[in-house]
């Protein structure tokens, strides 16, 4: 099994004519995803490398029965292009886009409340259910079937759990990276408890980083609902106080948020702690046969 | 109003026909008073005595590093008679996605030393569009305890401060003392702290043409090439795509007992052209001994990377030890194109072994 995404998944593109959403459109059709089409205003009709172009998300979601989008839009009108695929209902959306100002996001957050719509992301690299279904930027040779499940909030450090996991032969029910900023939709707590309820979860890997309170409440999750095996990793322990860290989201604000505090209550929360990336594979492989 | 010289500073005294006031330095840190950066000055003599000590010099408060902000300008403040001072604050509260407000008692000093000793002095507010803000001024009032007058002063403060807030993309609008005068009970800010979203500098030109003039030369070519970069005290420089990654990247380094020079995000699209100038950045640190790149590509293919980097290291002429590793999208014709390079670059093959090889040549260098 899996979470959120799998072989049934029908996939468009929101900016599938730029350079990225073109890029990746091929890659994740060539990694065996569904992807039916997408959407560029203005270019309704075209066919581009095998995909048909509509003007509207609602148009491309009619006629072929679309049930996730990503979006590869450029931040000052990725906004409104989450906010349309809310509007047309889209049960899934994958914010891929980098750089969306957070009054932008405070303003999607909004409608998305109103919404039966799931978001991932902004700035993320999106969710793969491996051999079923690839969504968003993550590099296709590192994936593996298997019983891990992994979230995090940072992109590349998503990849480098996931290949762990495989070179480990465990492999991944489904890894998922929520994004970087401050303000994104689906949080750990939300993927916590799809993962739980995952029978072919075995083991989870939870990846954080400095800023805002996010671990916080994942641990009080972890020690309350799940009975699986958990492995985390902080990044950030090197740090200095009030810098921003390339993420929108990656600065320490205050208490609880250092990359200290998060180890310490995930630690009470009985997850084992990987002192370095490096590590984060091989101590899942422990806890999996203890 | 704003001075770059003493001469500067006594015109202005003219023009504001004062001669009693405060000299305040202008960095981009907070924590001032306690560090020398606000002084009172009681004649234009000593106005100008005091901008001369100022300018020039770098503030360190707690804020700023250890090597502080170099004071370019300064502000110079009619001095108002005060009957009370407040803390108020617009900020994001991640958790609820919302902006709030954050207010006060205690005015004056730094927030996080109310935040300690008055726990109960001080109050949190969400708020939006279609806020009520009399509503809002109703409660924060239970802590000002304003009269008629300053109340409804304080309900067109809040509005206007909100909208500010909003429309220029702040992620913190701080006003630090907001002062209640003596003198028909009008409420003054005193001082001001913003924080502008960089996401939405495509829609502040403004403030980012002025924040751009105080960057460094790196902190410029950085900001030009989408390199996010922060010089910190180690040997070992680094260059990673993502954020999280290079964050654990640095922790890698630290474990094993050397520390990182810098933080160097590349982001997620790299051309030679940053990579070459993100070489040029990290090498422009004399302490740099050694430099560590990690790339897992996704979006970024491993192939461009490294004809990035073979070309940047034959444009800078590197002459520091390099430790590469690459892993992802396209990461058999990245190898390829470093080995068939002929360069002196060392592959890694895992961040560990990356950080251990980088590690031992900090000890050869």
């Amino acid at each position: 099994m899996s979470i959120l995404v799998n072989k049934d998944t029908v996939l468009m593109t929101q900016g599938i004519t730029g350079k990225a959403g073109l890029f990746h459109s091929i890659k994740c059709r060539d990694y065996g995803t569904q992807l039916v089409g997408g959407v560029t205003p203005g270019r309704g009709g075209q066919v581009v490398e095998g995909f048909k172009i509509f003007d509207t998300v609602a148009a491309c979601k009619e006629e072929t029965g679309a049930n996730a989008t990503m979006i590869f839009v450029p931040p000052p009108f990725a906004a409104a292009s989450i906010i349309e695929a809310i509007d047309a209902d889209m049960p899934l959306i994958v914010a891929i886009t980098e750089g969306i100002p957070v009054h932008d996001m405070i303003k999607v957050k909004r409608y998305l409340d109103l919404s039966d719509s799931v978001l991932i992301g902004p700035n993320c690299p999106g969710i793969v259910t491996p051999n079923q279904a690839k969504i968003g930027i993550a590099p296709d040779n590192i994936f593996k079937p298997g019983k891990i499940g992994v979230v995090s909030r940072s992109g590349t450090l998503t990849y480098e759990a996931v290949y762990q996991t495989t070179l480990n032969g465990l492999g991944q029910t489904t890894a998922i990276g929520i994004g970087g900023d401050p303000i994104h939709g689906i949080n750990f707590v939300d993927v916590l408890e799809l993962f739980r309820d995952d029978p072919d979860t075995e083991g989870i890997i939870l990846i954080g980083e400095i800023g805002g309170l996010d671990e916080v409440e994942a641990a009080e999750f972890i020690a309350d609902e799940i009975k699986v095996p958990v492995v985390g990793f902080i990044a950030g322990v090197s740090a200095p106080p009030g810098k921003r860290m390339g993420h929108a989201g990656a600065i320490i604000e205050g208490k609880g948020t250092s990359a200290e505090a998060k180890i310490k209550v995930l630690t009470e929360a009985g997850v084992t702690i990987a002192p370095n990336a490096t590590l984060i594979g091989e101590l899942m492989r422990d806890r999996m046969k203890g | 109003m704003v001075a770059e010289t003493a001469d500067e500073v006594e015109t202005l005294l003219e023009e504001m026909n004062i001669s009693r006031g405060l000299v305040k330095a202008q960095v981009y840190a907070g924590g001032r008073g306690k560090a020398g950066g606000v002084k009172f000055f009681e004649s234009v003599d000593q106005a100008r005595e005091i901008t001369d000590n100022m300018l020039h010099t770098a503030l360190v408060t707690k804020q700023t590093g250890p090597g502080g902000e170099l004071i370019s300008k300064v502000l110079i403040e009619q001095p108002v008679e005060i009957a009370q001072e407040f803390y108020l604050a617009f900020l994001i509260d991640r958790a609820n996605s919302c902006p709030i407000i954050f207010v006060s008692s205690e005015g004056g000093m730094e927030f996080e030393e109310v935040a300690k000793k008055f726990p109960d002095k001080i109050l949190t507010l969400a708020l939006c569009d279609d806020s009520d803000f009399e509503a809002l001024a109703r409660q924060i009032n239970r802590i000002f305890q304003l009269d008629k007058t300053s109340f409804e002063n304080l309900v067109d403060l809040i509005e206007k401060l909100y909208h500010i807030f909003v429309n220029n993309d702040c992620t913190l609008l701080e006003i630090n003392p907001l002062a209640v005068c003596v003198e028909g009970g009008r409420l003054m800010p005193l001082d001001c702290k913003m924080n502008i979203d960089s996401n939405a500098r495509f829609r502040q030109k403004k403030w980012w043409a002025y924040f751009n003039n105080e960057l460094n030369e790196h902190e410029k070519t950085a900001a030009k090439y989408g390199l996010k970069y922060i010089k910190l005290d180690g040997n070992v420089g680094c260059m990673v795509n993502g954020a999280g990654l290079a964050m654990a990247t640095m922790d890698t380094i630290l474990a094993t007992g050397h520390a990182p020079a810098n933080f160097l995000d590349v982001g997620g699209s790299a051309s030679e052209e940053a990579v070459t100038q993100a070489l040029k950045i990290i090498t422009s640190d004399p302490n740099v001994k050694t430099i560590f790149i990690n790339i897992f590509g996704g979006i970024m293919k491993c192939d461009i990377i490294a004809q990035g980097i073979v070309n940047a290291v034959k444009r800078t002429g590197l002459e520091l030890p390099l430790v590469v590793r690459l892993e992802g999208t396209h990461k058999e014709k990245g190898l390829q194109i470093i080995k068939d390079s002929g360069l002196a670059i060392t592959s890694a093959d895992s961040l560990a072994e990356g950080a251990r090889l980088a590690a031992a040549a900090v000890k050869e260098a």
